[in-house]
């Protein structure tokens, strides 16, 4: 179980990002985090990880308090987090199945990495999580060869090899077509379902949400407006995440919401481990 | 540019002016010249009759010196240009290195091969040594550079990924960067070799060894018709070079 408490951020010189955000995430619960851009999505799911520091507040992943780890034991801990990203995240240029190893790197010792040897039982783990997200058969394409929807799935794929207890999952489905955000939604909801994962999903379209998660939670400006069943999502519910100009408006408005510029984190990322 | 016209004009006679004291101060020596000329044409006439077979042994003796002393001087440049790089990369590294490392950079390619050969070759005496150490040092800051730059336009989505995986940093260092920059910076290394031969051949005219002294030694005899030879042999040489590297970066692609 995952529980957040209090969790604020702030960047340097701007607004609360997060204000005093709780919740729990019980095993097995799939959560749509759903807001408008600049609502904080991104920088809570990078909070539970700590790709971004959090200013403020405590996280519970089972018993371990994640936000007070040193360096050596935060890179023990997110290997039982599995992270999932909008523009897949894959190394172009490495095979398929060298990007799935990629989620055990942190399991396996530099050397063995480096020599590409990695333990049989990994090797045989990973041809599993190939075969599951149906791309065993490109296992040694080059991933710069694959469709969106396929990339996708190696990215599915790398969360899995990693064994993690948690997923965390960064707009999933903002660079696919409909018809495979709808596969690539229902197949994160069933290997969740299948292993009993929680999983928190940051996710723009609504529709989408309420039909792949068990719960969703609305933000708006860092805090929490809304934490209930996908079916008590009401119109009067998402004026209030959204705002009433911006929710009652035409899919061309929508669209301006969506490509709204998102500022770029990575910038910002400390390596240290 | 200057709007008024009598700025314009008096701009324009000074100029001339200043034309007519610059030329005249050149000591123009007629005589001089046509004993250039023929010198000039001696030359021109040596390199259109090379001649590769009377000083053979030592245009083999200074190529393969200078070849040495290229290969060398890259590998051991590569060496340290990567953890230099690196440290150079302001997207890998903290502050302290990263001044550290582009201080030495700067340094390495604010001072030119032929000076840091002079120096060299004063302190450690004649020879593909100070050659060596020379083409090193300038290797360092040129690879070091470069390989900052292809460090920091990489892609940062999969170093955020693997960072999340619990990866080490050496980890996220072979598995993201590495595969995204390897197929140009090896280029870049190949293209140091063969800056590196060519540079061997001028800094061995200050007495840094290789092909360089040896064309020093046949344009000091007169030997004009060696001196073509020795270099076609360089041309023919970065030309195999430029062949080659061209060759391996397709097939790195
Ligand atoms: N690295 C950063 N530095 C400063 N401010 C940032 C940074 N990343 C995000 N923000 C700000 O934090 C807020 C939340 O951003 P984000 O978490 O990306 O929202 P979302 O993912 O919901 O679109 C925005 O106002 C954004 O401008
Ligand atoms: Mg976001």
């Amino acid at each position: 179980m995952l529980s957040l408490q209090q969790l604020s951020k702030q960047y340097k010189n701007s607004e609360l990002a997060l204000d005093n955000v709780s919740f729990d995430v019980p095993s097995g619960q799939v959560i749509g985090l759903i807001g408008p851009s600049g609502a904080g999505k991104s920088t809570l799911i990078r909070c539970i990880n700590r790709l971004i520091e959090p200013t403020h507040g405590a996280i519970y992943l089972d018993d371990v308090e994640l936000t007070q780890l040193s360096t050596s034991k935060l890179r023990k801990q997110r290997r039982r987090i599995g992270m999932i990203f909008q523009e897949y995240a894959l190394v172009e240029r490495l095979s398929v199945m060298e990007n799935v190893l990629s989620g055990t790197l942190g399991y396996v010792s530099f050397w063995q990495s480096f020599f590409r040897k990695f333990p049989e039982p990994l090797l045989q783990k990973a041809f599993g999580y190939l075969e599951r997200v149906g791309l065993l058969e490109h296992a040694n394409k080059r991933a710069d060869q694959l469709s969106g929807g396929q990339k996708q799935r190696v990215g599915i794929a790398r969360a899995l090899a990693q064994e993690p207890s948690l997923l965390l999952i960064d707009e999933p489905t903002a660079s696919l077509d409909p018809k495979t955000s709808r596969q690539i939604m229902r197949l994160i909801k069933e290997i969740c379902k299948e292993r009993n994962l929680p999983a928190i999903i940051n996710i723009h379209d609504v529709v989408l949400a309420q039909t792949y998660v068990d719960r969703i939670i609305g933000l708006k400006a860092g805090k929490i407006v809304f934490d209930g069943s996908p079916s008590a999502l009401n119109a009067s519910v998402l004026t209030t995440i959204y705002g009433k100009e911006e929710w009652n408006t035409t899919p061309a408005c929508e669209e301006e919401v969506s490509i709204a510029p998102v500022p770029n984190f990575q910038t910002k990322l400390e390596l240290a481990i | 540019m200057v709007s008024s016209p009598m700025w314009r004009w008096t701009l324009l006679v000074l100029f001339l002016l200043y034309l007519g004291v610059a030329f005249s101060s050149i000591d123009l020596n007629f005589p001089r010249m046509l004993d250039g000329l023929t010198r000039g044409w001696r030359f021109v006439d040596g390199f259109l009759n090379p001649n590769f077979t009377s000083r053979w042994s030592d245009i083999q003796t200074g190529i393969i010196e200078s070849l040495t002393m290229s290969v060398t001087a890259t590998l051991v440049g590569i060496l340290f240009s990567i953890p230099i790089g690196m440290g150079a990369a302001s997207n890998i590294s903290t502050k302290p290195f990263y001044f550290l490392c582009r201080f030495f950079i700067t340094i390495s390619r604010s001072m030119q091969e032929i000076i840091v050969a002079i120096f060299l070759v004063a302190l450690f005496g004649f020879g593909a040594f100070a050659g060596f150490l020379t083409l090193t040092f300038a290797t360092i800051g040129f690879l070091g550079k470069l390989l900052a730059e292809e460090i920091e336009n990489i892609d940062k989505a999969p170093l955020e990924a693997l960072k999340a995986t619990g990866a080490s940093w050496l980890q996220m260092i072979h598995y993201s960067i590495v595969p995204q920059i390897t197929p140009r910076v090896v280029g870049l290394w190949l293209y140091r070799f063969d800056i590196n031969f060519r540079e061997s051949a001028v800094i061995g005219i200050v007495g840094a060894g290789g092909i360089g002294a040896t064309l020093n030694t046949a344009i000091e005899r007169y030997e004009y018709d060696s001196a073509g030879a020795i270099l076609l042999m360089i041309i023919f040489i970065v030309f195999l070079c430029e062949y080659t590297s061209g060759y391996v970066r397709k097939w790195l692609i």
